[in-house]
Formats: C-alpha cells, sequence, structure tokens
C-alpha cells in the first residue's frame, strides 16, 4: 500500500543556485500527484529530494521537512533505505546494459544480497505484469539484454524494475517525455491501474497527461510552488494568474 | 507599388552548373586523399608487426622441435636442450604479477573514477600513476632487488612477479578509471534508485558495465610486461634448472633469450630467436583466450 509524504519547508540548492524555496506540499497516499511548470522551474529536484537522489550529487544540498507516513526522510532514516522504499523512473529508460531482461527486473534486490529463486522468478512475473510488459518479454527474459528492447518496452522494464523492490511511493520524472505516442498512452494506463496500490508523483511538460493521470496537480514556478489543488481546479479555475497563463499556453 | 506574389518555392538546385562540377570534384579528390592517407597510415602501423612476425618465423621456427618445450637448457658445449623451464617459469612469475597487479590497479581505478572525484588524494594518485608509467623498467629492476632481494638476501620468483605487477598497476588504473568514465551516470542513478548502496553500484554496475574496457586494459598490461627483461635482471634472476618455488630464483623466457642472445655460439642464437617466437605466440594465445572467456555469457543484442 501506497504511503502519504508530507513535505514542510523544503528547501535545495545546486551549490550557490536555490533551487527550490520553502515548498509546502502533501501528497495523498494512493493518488497520483502531477507537477508541472515550465522547464528549470525545480520539479525534478523536488521529486529528487523525496527519495534522497539529489544529495548524490556533491554539490546539491536540501534542509526541510519530509514526512512519508511517520518517518522524516531527513533524520529518521538513511538515504538506502528511503531508496528502496521510494522508486523512482527517470526521463530516459537506464536499463543496465550487461544484464538480461530477467537480471534488469530483479537488479534491486539481487544487488541487495537477496538469493532466493522461487522468489526472485514470482517477483519478475508479478513486476513485469504490473507493468504490462510481461506478455512481450516473457520468452526472452533470461536470452535478451534489456538493452535490447525498444524505447517504450525498456521505460516499462524500467518501471518494474522499481516495482520489485516493493515501494510505497513511485517517482516518475517526465517517463514518458523520450517515448512515442503509444507507448505514452501505455504508460499512462500503467499510472492509471498502479495507484491504487502506490503513491505516484509524476513530473510532466504534457498538461493533457497531467489532467489525464493525477487527481492533484502541483504548479512549480522559478522555484517556488505557486499553486496545488486538484487537477480539475488547476485546469478550470486556478487561484493565481500566473498558473493561469501558464496552462493557458502564455508563456513557458 | 504593385504586389508581386512572392514564391515559397525556392529555385530547383542545379547540380550541373560548373562551380558545382568544380565543387563535386574537389571533394571527392579531397575524400579519395584523405582516405589513402588512412589506409598508408594503417599500413605503416601494420607491417612492421607482419615484418616481425615474420623475421622470427623464419629466423626461429626451424629451431622448434619437441624438445625446445620439455628440456632444460643444455650444458654449454652440448647440443639440444630447450627452455620448457623458462617457460614455466614465466607462467608462474606472470601468474604471480597478475594475481597482485590487476585487483590494486583495478581497485585503485575504482577509487579514482567513483569515490575520489575532486579529492586531493585522487590528484595524488593520479599522478603517481602516470609518473611510475614512466618509470624505466631498469629502474624499477633496481628498485625491487634493493626493497626485497637485499633484504630476503637471495633473487626470488617473488621478487620478480612484484616487479612485473608494480608495471602492471599504473596502466590497469588508468584504463579502468577511463573505462568507469563512459558509463553513463543514468546506469549509476537508476541502481542508486532502487536502493543500492554506492559501494555496491560501484562494483556490480559500474564495473560490470565498463569490463570489456577494462579487460582490454589489463591484457595490454600483462602483455608489455611479459616481454621484459630488465626489471627481472636484479629480481628473478634466471635458473638453468627446474624451479617451481616462489622463493627461489626462477628461469624466465626474456631473460633466457638475452643470455643465449649475447652468448658466442650459434646454436644459443638460434634458440634465441625460437625463444623469442614462442613468447610472442605465447603472448598472443593468452591474449585471444582471455578475450574469449570475457565475451563469453555476453548477452547479443545490446548497445
Amino acid at each position: 500500500m501506497g504511503v502519504g509524504i508530507l513535505v514542510e519547508g523544503l528547501n535545495a540548492w545546486y551549490g550557490s543556485t536555490h533551487t527550490l524555496q520553502d515548498i509546502n506540499l502533501p501528497i495523498p497516499a494512493n493518488h497520483a500527484t502531477a507537477l508541472i511548470g515550465p522547464s528549470g522551474c525545480g520539479k525534478s529536484t523536488f521529486v529528487r529530494c523525496l527519495n534522497r537522489m539529489h544529495e548524490t550529487n556533491p554539490i546539491a544540498r536540501a534542509t526541510g521537512v519530509v514526512k512519508m507516513g511517520d518517518i522524516d526522510i531527513y533524520k529518521d532514516a538513511s538515504p538506502v533505505e528511503i531508496r528502496r522504499r521510494v522508486g523512482m523512473v527517470f526521463q530516459r529508460p537506464n536499463p543496465f546494459p550487461t544484464m538480461s531482461i530477467y537480471d534488469n527486473v530483479i537488479s534491486g534486490l539481487k544487488l541487495n544480497g537477496f538469493r532466493n529463486r522461487r522468489i526472485l522468478d514470482e517477483t519478475v512475473e508479478r513486476s513485469l505484469k504490473q507493468a504490462a510488459l510481461w506478455e512481450e518479454v516473457k520468452d526472452d527474459l533470461k536470452k535478451k539484454s534489456g538493452a535490447s528492447l525498444s524505447g517504450g518496452q525498456q521505460q516499462r522494464m524500467c518501471i518494474a524494475r522499481a516495482l520489485a523492490v516493493d515501494p510505497e511511493v513511485l517517482l516518475m520524472d517526465e517517463p514518458a517525455s523520450a517515448l512515442d505516442p503509444v507507448s505514452t498512452s501505455k504508460i499512462e494506463d500503467l499510472i492509471f491501474q498502479l495507484k491504487s496500490q502506490y503513491t505516484i508523483v509524476i513530473v510532466t511538460h504534457n498538461m493533457q497527461q497531467a489532467a489525464r493521470v493525477a487527481e492533484n496537480t502541483g504548479f512549480f514556478l522559478n522555484g517556488k510552488m505557486v499553486e496545488f489543488d486538484s487537477t480539475h481546479k488547476i485546469f478550470t479555475n486556478p487561484k493565481d494568474k500566473r498558473t493561469e497563463d501558464y496552462i493557458t499556453g502564455r508563456f513557458g | 507599388m504593385s504586389t508581386q506574389p512572392i514564391s515559397n518555392q525556392r529555385p530547383p538546385l542545379d547540380l550541373q552548373t560548373r562551380s558545382m562540377r568544380l565543387n563535386t570534384a574537389r571533394r571527392n579528390a579531397t575524400n579519395y586523399f584523405i582516405s589513402a592517407l588512412s589506409v598508408l597510415a594503417t599500413v605503416l602501423v601494420i607491417l612492421p608487426l607482419i615484418a616481425i612476425l615474420f623475421y622470427l618465423i623464419y629466423k626461429g621456427a626451424s629451431s622448434l622441435n619437441f624438445a625446445f618445450f620439455t628440456h632444460i637448457p643444455a650444458p654449454v658445449g652440448e647440443s639440444g636442450g630447450g627452455m620448457a623451464n623458462s617457460i614455466v617459469g614465466s607462467g608462474i612469475i606472470l601468474l604471480v604479477a597478475s594475481l597482485m597487479g590487476i585487483p590494486i590497479g583495478i581497485a585503485a581505478g575504482v577509487y579514482l573514477a567513483e569515490f575520489g572525484r575532486g579529492k586531493p588524494l585522487a590528484t595524488a594518485v593520479r599522478f603517481t600513476a602516470d609518473v611510475l608509467n614512466g618509470v624505466p623498467s631498469i629502474v624499477m629492476g633496481i628498485s625491487i632487488y634493493s626493497l626485497i632481494v637485499l633484504q630476503q638476501k637471495h633473487f626470488s620468483a617473488l621478487a620478480g612477479g612484484v616487479a612485473l605487477a608494480i608495471m602492471m598497476v599504473p596502466t590497469i588504473t588508468r584504463t579502468t578509471e577511463e573505462m568507469l568514465g563512459t558509463v553513463p551516470h543514468a546506469i549509476r542513478e537508476a541502481a542508486l534508485g532502487l536502493g543500492v548502496p554506492k559501494w555496491r553500484t560501484a562494483i556490480s554496475v559500474s564495473l560490470r558495465t565498463a569490463s570489456p574496457g577494462i579487460i582490454t586494459g589489463c591484457m595490454l598490461a600483462f602483455a608489455r610486461v611479459a616481454g621484459e627483461t630488465a626489471p627481472l635482471l636484479f629480481t628473478a634472476f634466471g635458473n638453468q634448472f627446474w624451479s617451481f618455488k616462489l622463493n627461489e630464483p626462477i628461469a624466465a623466457l626474456p631473460l633466457q633469450i638475452y643470455v643465449y642472445a649475447i652468448s658466442p655460439y650459434d646454436e644459443w642464437h638460434r634458440l634465441a630467436w625460437a625463444g623469442s617466437l614462442v613468447l610472442i605466440v605465447l603472448i598472443m594465445v593468452s591474449v585471444t583466450l582471455v578475450r574469449i572467456f570475457a565475451n563469453r555469457g555476453v548477452l547479443k543484442g545490446g548497445s
């Protein structure tokens, strides 16, 4: 089951650039939350702060409170523990090129020392079915490299890989921006099904996509969160003038 | 002013104008010239290699026989004999060198590429490796002589192995660092994002992805030290008899070739040629074998 996230007073820096300024945001459990905004507004930095990937960059740092359920991810847990509970799907599919499809999907378990064959087999099948890729690859699981799949298949394999470690939250940083329309619609269907079991945060440049998959939407601009509300309200009756300008295409 | 309809069609591209024809001719000529230069350069690089190999076969193949691979050198004045002990000795020294040099070299490369970015220690290690790479092999021999041989008060296979290992390290370290640098950052992020610790990511993801290049680097280092003579002169020393012990002087192909080549006997000269041929063939065979084994189990269809 998913878990809700409460962000309070989150600030983030790259070197001396203040990329996120005092973000406050409640992300409800088992819902999809979309983050929209022009390039460079801090959306990606924000999701990377939710699984502490932000700090893997030596010049980056973050302050503030991010509560996942009962725990403060910056105080009560190590980055490694957090990343096991918060899965991430990146903008471009990033399969492990030396691994088969099978090994790619269970890499999160295997690289953490998990060895039980029966459970690994079951996990691969479950995750690939969840990611709607099972039927396409079930005959080549161990024969083909993960990098030999098409872009859209690779991205679904990356989603399966993230799901295989059984996370509570799934972060998706523009998961469909490098994909064709057919693959994009498959990923969107997937998000729709997955949110019954996971809390999903999706960054997107595509406002129709936000409208299609997310119950709530946040609008970011220049490192600040301008507005957060139900997707319906953001797109039909935004409170802030800047949100309205953005969604009507006047800038960005 | 009368309004003229603006045509949005470009004028048709005429490939038959004089200047176009001249341009095409010039481009074709340049293309041909540069291609010819590349082919010439390639031939110039390969020619000495082929020439050396053929000259060795011409000079050495006639002295190769079964005894060469099964017998130890014959005493002065007797004919026949072989280099069996040198072949085995070289194998032992190179095994010792590889067992020490490859793990240390790769580990240092992993530190430079994955953990040491921008740290003063990494800069120092990188600089040291580059300097070490330029140290003449005779100097390496003398250093190990004073560090190990003088302390132990005898020459040994171990000392020879250590000398060669130190010569292997800088090449392996720098290749490992460079090959890890070509692994896309996105792949590391994928692993970190799954909750894999950084050390595990470095070993199981980055190193594994870069392994073909790193294996090539190890092979280059191996092939380079396999023919080294100078570092072995004061360390392994050479031996006219069988020896399998690490703490005793041991025979090695380059040393035996050296001894035979500077001798006044024609038969020994021929044996030196045969030894050189065997040395080169053995290096080629071992490098090829490693490649074949390293390529096993690599999945097809990956990029």
